[in-house]
């Protein structure tokens, strides 16, 4: 009933549903007028916006295997952009990217031309050609177009080890905010954040994920740019920033000299009394402050990355057809883009707002007593996020003695440039729609690759699809479980962990998956050995490298997917060739897979 | 040469020509970080290497999807592979 009609209606129905979110975030503002406490508004946006994934996930409860793993295949082109760019940008580019970029600058911003790069290379290399063969997951198609339960069990265990990487991050991130937002213990918020993920996903699989996180991708972006715009607009700074701020630019660099930044160091005395993961401002905004190396290869390493994660793939399996495929790969993008354009411009306005002594926002070179009985200071100080000292003891705050949180230039920029506090809680449901929207991609991914390649393809083909379906939702359950467990632990960083997922995406699938394509002469010996080699080979420099290892060609720990992906290649082509030359039959499937019209390649087999 | 492996080799070229300003963008100009901030062609105002990396190669990656998308279309046409909708 709802489907034919729920497709048609899609334009409709989300404008509706983001004419109903702007009323509700006017509401919380009058409401805010009227004296409601900022906790409750922080509850009310999470509260709220999660129950609406969660409605619309079970709205989309589905037992048909169609439209549990590729959403029935007819999402349409813009609509899937948006579902991939919700499924895309985590909790990581909501949260941290803004204060990387407002810490490290040039440098760390080759992430930016990493994870927008990456897309040219799904949408050129891969993405048609896969929907075109008609698979389910990633492992699918690598399993049946090399042959043999070993190269699926490879992919099925490459797409593991760089999921559940991925995963934990995310669930960390919601636990973050759930824990800010409702003020509960992060232990506990962890596992409100897994049950908010299960409720999008447990039900209609990918049909449901689509639909939640194209709802997640509206809250996320109007998160994101309605106080990028709000402030510059304040600040008459520029109505539209992204193009305006060239003076705001240059302004930064002038205070930077003239506050003193590179001359002043701190001692290590003064550095160890500042709380752990705070850092101050150590490199100038905009200069080039790294090698032409470093940069290239840590963009090289995402934009791999990018083409070898199978949450993303798995996107245009859900297209209806190779066509759109490939023009939803170019609508993804923009969506993306979006956001990552503004987040430079965010990191700028935030940074003036706190240095220029001309805006009452400016705290460098007032009194440090005058700082720290400001509201916001104090608030961010206590959720341990802000924090001066004076160590020159001269009375006033200098560039080098404040120091801030990655997560605060996002989270409490906000309130540190005069906003009211409904913006700040529709920040905190923005950031949770972005963690929430990667995980149940990720969590999706993994399950769908255990029950449909292993236990369906491998274990018990003979299996109905009822009884397929009920193992998928437990083995979703389990694994969400599991990464929520290993999130409670809080071993590494939201951002390194999510780098780490790309370099081990990168190291063992980019090669298997780009020659499956492009080579026919690649079999099955030759691709077990890239998967293998290649994830292996980059482990272990990984390891190396975090025990104190030198490494090579200046790799380090966040690119050692050059590594892996190099051995994957090397040994892929040699053992192709010195193996036998796969038979007709895969000759034809690959034929027909580069030919984009008539039915898919797995349907005819 | 048949119909379908002249049309994979249109395909293969348009490939390689959307790879090359690809690099161009994503890697080779990043090679020049350096003489892009002394650049005195500055995009809005922006030093040009900030700008690449915060809008410019961004938003030519954007470009560049669709474009590739258009040719490829048009490749497809050319051999009668388009698809019928729905298929």
């Amino acid at each position: 009933m709802i489907k034919g009609k729920f497709i048609d209606n899609l334009p409709k129905v989300y404008g509706i549903y983001t004419g109903g979110f702007l009323v509700f975030i006017i509401l919380m503002a009058i409401a805010e007028q009227a004296g409601m406490s900022a906790k409750l508004i922080g509850i009310f946006f999470v509260a709220f916006t999660v129950f609406i994934y969660a409605f619309i996930g079970w709205l989309s409860r589905t037992m048909q295997a169609d439209a549990y793993y590729v959403a029935g295949r007819q999402v349409p082109t813009v609509f899937n952009g948006m579902a991939t760019a919700a499924d895309w940008m985590s909790g990581a580019s909501f949260v941290a990217m803004a204060g990387g970029i407002y810490f490290k600058g040039y440098g760390y911003m080759a992430l930016l031309v990493g994870w927008t790069g990456g897309y040219v290379l799904v949408a050129s290399l891969l993405a048609p050609y896969l929907r075109k063969f008609g698979c389910y997951t990633v492992p699918d198609f690598i399993g049946t177009r090399y042959g043999g339960n070993l190269a699926r069990l490879s992919a099925v265990l490459v797409l593991t080890v760089a999921s559940f990487t991925y995963v934990t991050a995310q669930i960390n991130a919601t636990g973050t905010i759930a824990s800010v937002a409702l003020d509960i213990p992060f232990g506990i918020a962890v596992y409100v954040g897994l049950a908010s993920i299960l409720m999008c996903s447990m039900l209609g699989g990918m049909r449901a994920v689509t639909w939640t996180q194209v709802a997640q991708y509206i809250v996320l972006i109007i998160a994101y740019l309605l106080p990028v715009f709000w402030i510059s607009n304040k600040m008459g700074a520029g109505f539209f920033p992204h193009f305006m701020l060239a003076d705001e630019v240059a302004r930064i660099a002038e205070l930077e000299s003239q506050f003193g930044l590179g001359s002043v160091k701190n001692s290590a005395a003064d550095l160890a009394t500042v709380p752990k993961g705070l850092a101050g401002i150590t490199k100038a905004h905009s200069e080039v402050n790294t090698t032409p190396w470093k940069f290239i290869s840590l963009a090289v390493c995402m934009m791999a990355g990018t083409a070898s994660l199978p949450h993303v793939m798995m996107r245009y399996f859900t297209t209806p057809s190779v066509k759109t495929a490939r023009r939803s790969v170019g609508w993804s993008l923009f969506f993306i883009f979006l956001l990552y354009s503004s987040a430079p411009m965010l990191a700028t306005l935030s940074k003036l707002s706190l240095m220029d002594p001309n805006l009452s926002t400016g705290i460098i070179g007032k009194s440090i007593a005058d700082v720290q009985a400001l509201d916001w200071y104090q608030n961010w100080n206590q959720a341990n996020l802000m924090f001066v000292s004076d160590f020159n003891g001269n009375g006033t705050l200098e560039l080098n003695e404040f120091f801030m949180g990655g997560k605060a230039v996002v989270l409490a920029t906000p309130e540190i440039a005069g906003l009211p506090y409904v913006i700040s809680g529709l920040v905190a449901a923005g950031g949770m729609a972005a963690a929430m929207s990667t995980a149940d991609g990720l969590v999706l991914a993994i399950s769908n690759a255990l029950s449909h390649d292993i236990y369906y393809k491998i274990i018990n083909p003979k299996a109905e699809t009822a009884k397929r379906l009920i193992v998928a939702r437990v083995l979703l359950f389990l694994i969400g479980f599991a990464g929520a467990s290993i999130a409670a632990l809080e071993i590494q960083g939201i951002l390194g962990s999510v780098i780490w997922a790309f370099d081990f995406a990168m190291s063992g699938l980019f090669f298997p998956l780009v020659l499956g394509v492009w080579w026919k002469r690649a079999n099955a010996p030759g691709a077990v050995a890239g998967m293998l080699l290649g994830l292996i080979s980059g482990t272990a420099y990984l390891i190396w490298v975090r025990n104190g290892g030198s490494g090579f060609w200046g790799i380090t720990q966040l690119t050692f997917g050059i590594v892996g992906s190099l051995v994957s290649l090397v040994s892929m082509v040699v053992v192709s060739l010195i193996t036998k030359a796969p038979d007709a039959a895969t000759q034809r499937m690959v034929d027909e897979v580069r030919v984009p019209s008539g039915k898919t390649v797995l349907s005819r087999n | 040469m048949s119909k379908q492996a002249q049309h994979w080799e249109k395909t293969r070229n348009h490939l390689f020509i959307t790879l090359a300003i690809w690099f161009v963008f994503s890697i080779g100009i990043f090679f020049f970080g350096a003489e892009m901030e002394a650049s005195n062609f500055r995009p809005l105002g922006y030093p040009l290497s900030y700008y690449m990396t915060c809008q410019g190669s961004l938003g030519i990656f954007v470009i560049l999807i669709f474009w590739f998308a258009n040719r490829q279309e048009k490749i497809d046409e050319e051999f009668g592979y388009t698809e019928r909708e729905g298929g």
